[in-house]
């Protein structure tokens, strides 16, 4: 039997899933019991709609199977399933495993070794970590740590093609799932730190070839700036602002790195994503607003061209990055029907845009933020608690969020049935010594120092409910870590985590309330999710292995005494190696 | 009685001298090359027990091996200072590690010989440290080679820098108990 047309599947779709999310993403929108790419959908919900596992039966979730992984790195990406098998991503060096979900225990199908450059993990910085491939069709995409894209059968594992994106030389490095729009590899490049020079690019999912890049920073058309572009702000119109709004030639070494989420709206045929943080960190060195880096970009899929964009963090000085997911949802605001995106930005600031044109509707504090108040309504500017000019030699204390940001990578999942949002966070403050930055190309481009701590009377993360129409909390679970982990949103109101210190938990959706947990071998900083399998039961699947930024201290073994450690974060995770250690572990769960 | 305290205090006095004098030397500077030593081959050997690279590049480095001098004050100061410059910051912290190991440890993956130390630099580690021939002189090199080692409290307390001009919060290098491997506990 041939698939239906396009056009049928589409309404099929509508009706069966998207009216419900209010996402419209037909295009993307995957067979209920699969999870195609590491958010699942195009609209990043993370939201599975099977519904066997429920708030009343979770309490009876078992092991079904694991797989030791035989990495002792952190393991950030997520399980894909496609039909009958599974995939996973390991951390550097980058190995590929599937497993035949046919056959009881899940024996591996095949393994595959990109055998990736190990001068790489020398230009990782926060560990060697990779967030997860994309399947479509029969293909499998995803990314290795040295900035090669490679295709592989999804039935055999046999490479099809392979791509460069970059030279480790420079800094660069990639860790970021790929996702699949039409015939398109979107793909981006990670490094800010190192001072790269951010990128998205579209590869042919058949050939791999390069179809469009565009910059986040420099001239309009590498930045893919054109007469499509209608930015809602004032400030962010004019021209070559990617250029004039750094010092001479900055802009060829600015950061804004691509390594986040790209989400993709069928009907508005809009992609979305982040950017990362300017480089160097030592905001001094770099005078102006630093556009594009820090930023949100909506842009036409087939070209690349930028519709909008909006800076959360202009002339960030505190190491915010845009690049969190943007959860593509329908909300109700004012008794309007609104097409939004949802944006915890690591300023701490929940954003909710009007995703066709680029307007900030709302921007509220999900986590404790010390360091701005709120966005001015006229301008869309961030308005920073104080213009006191960090300068070299002072200290600049408790800056809250940190550079970790309120919210790192780890990615929120929405529930179309609660209308919430399921936000992981850290709540954790810092103090920054700023020094002049020497750039040597392959080396970090920071010029400060960073030292974490939590804040007093605080607990250093957690796990929120975020109700965005009503703007504030539903409900919040502190966590004695930041939670480092993605979240997962299912059919049967249960929503799950994993905490650094190794417990894997399902909470309800609806009010946070502790359902069924399970300890882990070693932390979690996966992204959970569910999947349908061959005996037609509901799973959830998420891999432990403890590390990341949040758990270098363990994944990479720093030493405690200095505070400065692994860019400060170590400062604030001194009890982590007592509380976990290395070890990466597959799980998969299933009812009794 | 009186004589045996006189005594006390001469000898009290004498070592006290011999210390000041000896002490002078931390701040010696040598700001010409120091010649090849005559057995350049049994230094190497000496410095770097598992020194990489093509034969005869060793010998090179031997020849400015007559500038490693981790007793002086002023080569730990400048390699402190280099520290900072080349960006060893980024990645090692202020010895706690990040992207690259803690220095501040006992734990070396390619030996902590000042020559091991010095090619870790110069020549990158497969691990992921960047080569940093051509861009560091290797004079300044072995500087750098000599306050990594006085990361771990590996070189003299007196020698050492003692002001952290940093958060970190941990010990200033001249206050470090040397961190060897075979001190590391067993687990």
């Amino acid at each position: 039997m041939s698939p239906p047309p396009f056009a049928a599947r589409c309404a099929q779709q509508l009706t069966r899933i998207a009216l419900a999310l209010g996402a419209g993403a037909c295009i993307a929108a995957p067979a209920d019991g699969d999870w195609p790419t590491a958010a699942r959908d195009a609209a990043n919900t993370r939201f599975s709609p099977l519904a066997e596992i429920t708030a009343a039966n979770v309490s009876g979730l078992q092991l079904a199977w694991s797989f030791s992984t035989s990495v002792g790195k952190g393991h950030e990406a997520a399980p894909i399933v496609v039909g009958d098998t599974m995939f996973v991503v390991l951390p550097f060096p980058n190995r590929v495993i599937a497993f035949d979900l046919a056959t009881p225990g899940a024996h591996v199908k095949w393994t595959f070794d990109p055998k990736p450059d190990p001068h790489a993990q020398g230009v990782a910085c926060c560990d060697v970590v990779n967030r997860g491939a994309a399947a479509a069709g029969n293909r499998l995409f995803f990314t290795t740590l040295d900035n090669q894209v490679i295709a592989l059968d999804t039935r055999s594992g046999t490479e099809l093609w392979r791509a460069r994106l970059g030279d480790l030389a420079s800094g660069q490095s990639m860790t970021m799932a790929p996702i699949v729009v039409k015939d398109e590899v979107i793909v981006g490049n990670s490094g800010s730190d190192f001072g790269v020079r951010g990128f998205i690019a579209a590869l042919a999912a058949d050939t791999g070839h390069e179809l469009w890049r565009a910059w986040s920073t420099g001239p309009d058309k590498d930045v893919r700036i054109g007469a499509g572009f209608l930015p809602f702000y004032a400030g962010d119109r004019g021209t070559d602002l990617g250029v004039a709004t750094w010092p001479p030639e900055a802009w060829r070494i600015g950061g804004g790195s691509v390594d986040g989420w790209v989400s993709y709206d069928p009907e508005l045929d809009l992609l979305f994503h982040g950017t990362g943080r300017p480089a160097p960190r030592n905001p001094t060195a770099r005078p102006g607003a630093n556009k594009w880096t820090s930023s949100l970009f909506a842009r036409k899929a087939q070209t690349g061209d930028a519709v909008w964009a909006y800076q959360t963090s202009p002339h960030d000085r505190y190491g915010y990055d845009g690049s969190n997911e943007n959860v593509l949802v329908s909300l109700t605001l004012a008794g309007r029907e609104r097409r939004v995106l949802l944006h915890p930005d690591s300023n701490g600031l929940l954003y909710v845009i009007d995703r066709a044109t680029g307007e900030v509707l709302t921007a509220d504090p999900y986590s404790f933020v010390s360091t701005s108040r709120g966005v001015d309504p006229d301008s869309g500017a961030l308005r920073y608690a104080t213009d006191e000019v960090p300068a070299a030699g002072r200290v600049v204390r408790d800056s809250c969020p940190g550079s970790a940001g309120a919210k790192n990578w780890q990615p929120s999942a929405w529930s179309p049935r609660t209308q919430l949002l399921y936000v992981p966070y850290q709540d954790l403050c810092e103090d920054t010594d700023f020094f002049a930055a020497s750039h040597i190309p392959g080396t970090p481009y920071l010029g400060a120092e960073s030292k974490m701590h939590a804040r007093a009377g605080a607990s250093r993360g957690g796990f929120v409910a975020w109700d965005p129409a009503r703007r504030r909390k539903a409900w919040w679970l502190p966590e004695r870590f930041p939670v480092w982990s993605g979240a997962l949103a299912t059919a049967g109101d249960v929503v799950f985590y994993g905490t650094m210190d190794g417990w894997f938990k399902a909470v309800d959706a609806r009010n946070g309330h502790a359902l069924w947990k399970f300890r882990t071998v070693s932390g979690i900083v996966g992204q959970p999710v569910s999947y349908r399998g061959g005996d037609g039961h509901q799973y959830v699947a998420v891999m432990a292995g403890v590390g990341g930024w949040a758990g270098l201290i363990v994944a990479n073994d720093l030493d405690a005494r200095d505070g400065t450690a692994g860019g400060g974060f170590v400062n604030a995770m001194t009890d982590l190696p007592a509380a976990t250690g290395r070890g990466g572990m597959l799980y998969v769960f299933r009812l009794r | 009685m009186s004589s045996g305290f006189a005594r006390r205090t001469t000898v009290v006095l004498l070592a006290g001298m011999v210390a000041v004098i000896a002490g002078c030397q931390r701040e010696e500077r040598h700001f010409t090359a120091t010649p090849v030593p005559a057995d350049a081959r049994a230094q190497a050997d000496a410095l770097a027990p598992q020194q990489a690279g093509p034969a005869g590049r060793g010998m090179r480095e031997v020849a400015a091996a007559g500038s490693y001098d981790e007793n002086s004050a002023y080569a730990l100061a400048q390699g402190k200072k280099y520290y900072r410059w080349f960006n060893c910051i980024g990645c090692h912290a202020q010895g706690g590690g990040g992207t690259g190991p803690a220095l501040m440890d006992a734990s070396w993956i390619y030996g902590n010989k000042p020559g091991d130390v010095f090619t870790s630099i110069m020549d990158g580690r497969p691990g992921g440290m960047p080569s940093y021939r051509g861009r560091i002189p290797e004079k300044e090199a072995w500087e750098l080679a000599a306050y990594v080692r006085s990361l771990s409290g590996l070189v003299p307390a007196d020698a050492a820098t003692n002001r952290a001009d940093s958060l970190s919060g941990a010990d200033p290098e001249g206050l470090r108990d040397p961190q060897r491997p075979e001190d590391k506990p067993r687990k």
